[in-house]
């Protein structure tokens, strides 16, 4: 019988670009709404990871399982923030955040709620007719992230989505994405250089090696939230991470 | 915000100071023109005087001397060939450079007749046309449509193949099947390209008009020019080129106001 809390499963997943060896034997499972952070050093193949995950590129080797079944963006409904900038320039806010809703043919009045819904979490009302270009980077990061999650996804991969921004935005739109995760009940993996911001986001980390990569450790974080970067827990679990990947 | 008003004025001042400019520039042009006439400095078999232009210009609402039509009937005949050309060009040429773009077996299917074709200047379509439909309004069209065709290819291909791989990605994780990122990722994401293609092939369609009319015709502003010439009727030579300048001109400007609807992501 399959695990009904089971959501993801990654089996032996290898892969090889050429003779560059990137990924090596990567096996894990993802909880049902849970919130998942990849961190790993530069190049190591995160970036691949999801690739991979979303049926983008194809794996060398491996399996990888949604809803027990093999993982296909035509039957499951994913969602990827991608590392660099991905709002459609030619479309107006509301019209990005209806962009992938369309594509599933989602009926008419479902998209407008919905839309609707994330418009106002994410406080975009009065951008809802600009284009992405009239808005500052932070804006348009809101709108990918809001784009993601009106799909009501199985799962939702981000890919460094804050790589690029100021602490304080980083901060702000942190918070953001927990909201939004939390009252969509959502299944996220988020891929960060920030082992701070891991630990902020998390309920579990994954820690991967330098190429061949594979899975280092695993770490759980049960801190309550909103979570509080000073709080000697928060710092000794940091401190922690920072210490198993020292080596890098 | 105060300032901004102010530098503002001081823009659309600056504007007005540069229109009289102009004003002033083509009114002392026609003026020497004018009196160059004259003072029969310059020979009335030669050249004729812009107000001599003007007569010309209202007789022709009604008179159809000397190339047997009047000026309405010959601006409504040019038009007709050319939009036929033109509007054929854009509803074939533009798609199919989409989709030569994005689809690989169509590439390499078309791309080498299309490289034949490419460059044969679209006056050399001329007699081989004559031959196969004759003089009339098909011929015509068919020449433009050679000139207008090809910048609508070019420019909707190039413009579909810089078609950002994050777009496309994103699209994909969606879901959706190739020729649905086709529609709403590829040919979106192209329209600035292919519009500067359609207005390359707009300049084109309306100069090869008047070449083709030129050497074909029976009717037409070409035809006009032409029939101004063996008369030695220099006012119609110049009524003629005053109009296809003013048309073209015309056309230019309605051009833009679609084009700024259309692309408007781009432009606000
Ligand atoms: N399509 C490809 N062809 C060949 N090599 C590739 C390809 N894509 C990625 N690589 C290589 O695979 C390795 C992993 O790349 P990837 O982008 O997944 O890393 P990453 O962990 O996301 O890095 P970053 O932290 O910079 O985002 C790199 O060495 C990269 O050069
Ligand atoms: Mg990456």
């Amino acid at each position: 019988m399959p695990n009904d809390d089971v959501k993801i499963k990654v089996r032996n997943l290898t892969k090889y670009f050429g003779d560059l060896h990137v990924l090596d034997n990567i096996s894990f499972d993802v909880k049902k709404g849970e919130f998942l952070c990849v961190v790993g050093p530069t190049g190591c193949g995160k970036t691949t990871f999801l690739n991979l995950l979303t049926k983008l590129i194809p794996p060398t080797s491996g399996e990888l399982y949604i809803n027990d079944e093999p993982a296909d963006p035509k039957i499951h409904n994913i969602s990827f923030a991608f590392q660099e900038p991905s709002a459609f320039p030619w479309l107006t806010v509301e019209q990005n955040l209806e962009f992938g809703l369309k594509i599933k043919n989602i009926p008419k009045d479902v998209i407008k709620t919905r839309v609707e819904r994330i418009i106002k979490l994410l406080g975009l009302e009065q951008f809802r007719k600009s284009y992405p270009h009239q808005l500052s980077v932070s804006s348009e990061q809101r709108i990918i992230i809001g784009r993601s999650f009106a799909m009501y996804p199985d799962l939702l991969l981000m890919d460094e989505p804050y790589g690029q921004m100021d602490i304080k935005m980083r901060y702000y739109l942190e918070d953001e994405v927990i909201k939004l995760w939390k009252e969509f009940g959502s299944t996220v993996i988020f891929i960060t250089h920030n082992i701070e911001e891991a630990v902020y986001l998390a309920e579990r980390i994954l820690i991967l090696s330098n190429k061949p990569s594979t899975i280092k450790k695993e770490v759980v974080v049960d801190l309550p939230r909103p979570r509080d970067f000073t709080d000697p827990k928060f710092v000794e679990i940091r401190k922690y991470v920072t210490e198993l990947i020292k080596w890098w | 915000m105060n300032n901004n008003n102010l530098l503002k004025k001081g823009r659309r001042m600056g504007d007005l100071k540069y229109m009289i400019l102009s004003v002033i520039s083509v009114l002392t042009f026609l003026l020497i023109w004018q009196l160059l006439v004259i003072f029969g400095v310059l020979s009335t078999r030669t050249i004729a005087a812009p107000t001599q232009v003007l007569v010309t210009f209202f007789e022709k609402f009604y008179s159809t001397a000397p190339d047997g039509a009047t000026i309405f009937t010959n601006i409504a005949v040019s038009l007709k060939v050319s939009l036929t050309g033109f509007f054929s060009a854009i509803i074939i040429g533009t798609p199919l450079g989409m989709l030569m773009g994005w689809y690989k077996p169509l590439d390499r299917f078309i791309r080498p007749l299309f490289e034949i074709i490419r460059p044969i200047p679209p006056i050399a379509w001329i007699p081989l046309t004559i031959l196969w439909v004759g003089i009339g309004l098909g011929a015509k069209a068919m020449i433009i449509f050679f000139s207008a065709f090809v910048p609508c290819v070019i420019n909707s291909y190039t413009g579909i193949k810089l078609t950002s791989q994050v777009h496309v990605s994103v699209a994909k994780t969606f879901g959706a099947s190739n020729f649905k990122i086709f529609r709403t990722v590829g040919v979106p994401s192209s329209m600035p390209m292919a519009f500067a293609g359609i207005r390359i092939a707009l300049g084109n369609s309306w100069g090869t008009l008047v070449a083709a009319e030129l050497l074909a015709a029976n009717a037409g502003l070409g035809y006009m020019i032409m029939m101004g010439r063996q008369f030695v009727r220099p006012d119609v030579i110049i009524l003629g080129m005053l109009t296809i300048g003013i048309l073209g001109f015309i056309f230019t400007w309605i051009f833009t106001k679609i084009e700024n609807v259309v692309v408007r992501w781009r432009t606000l």
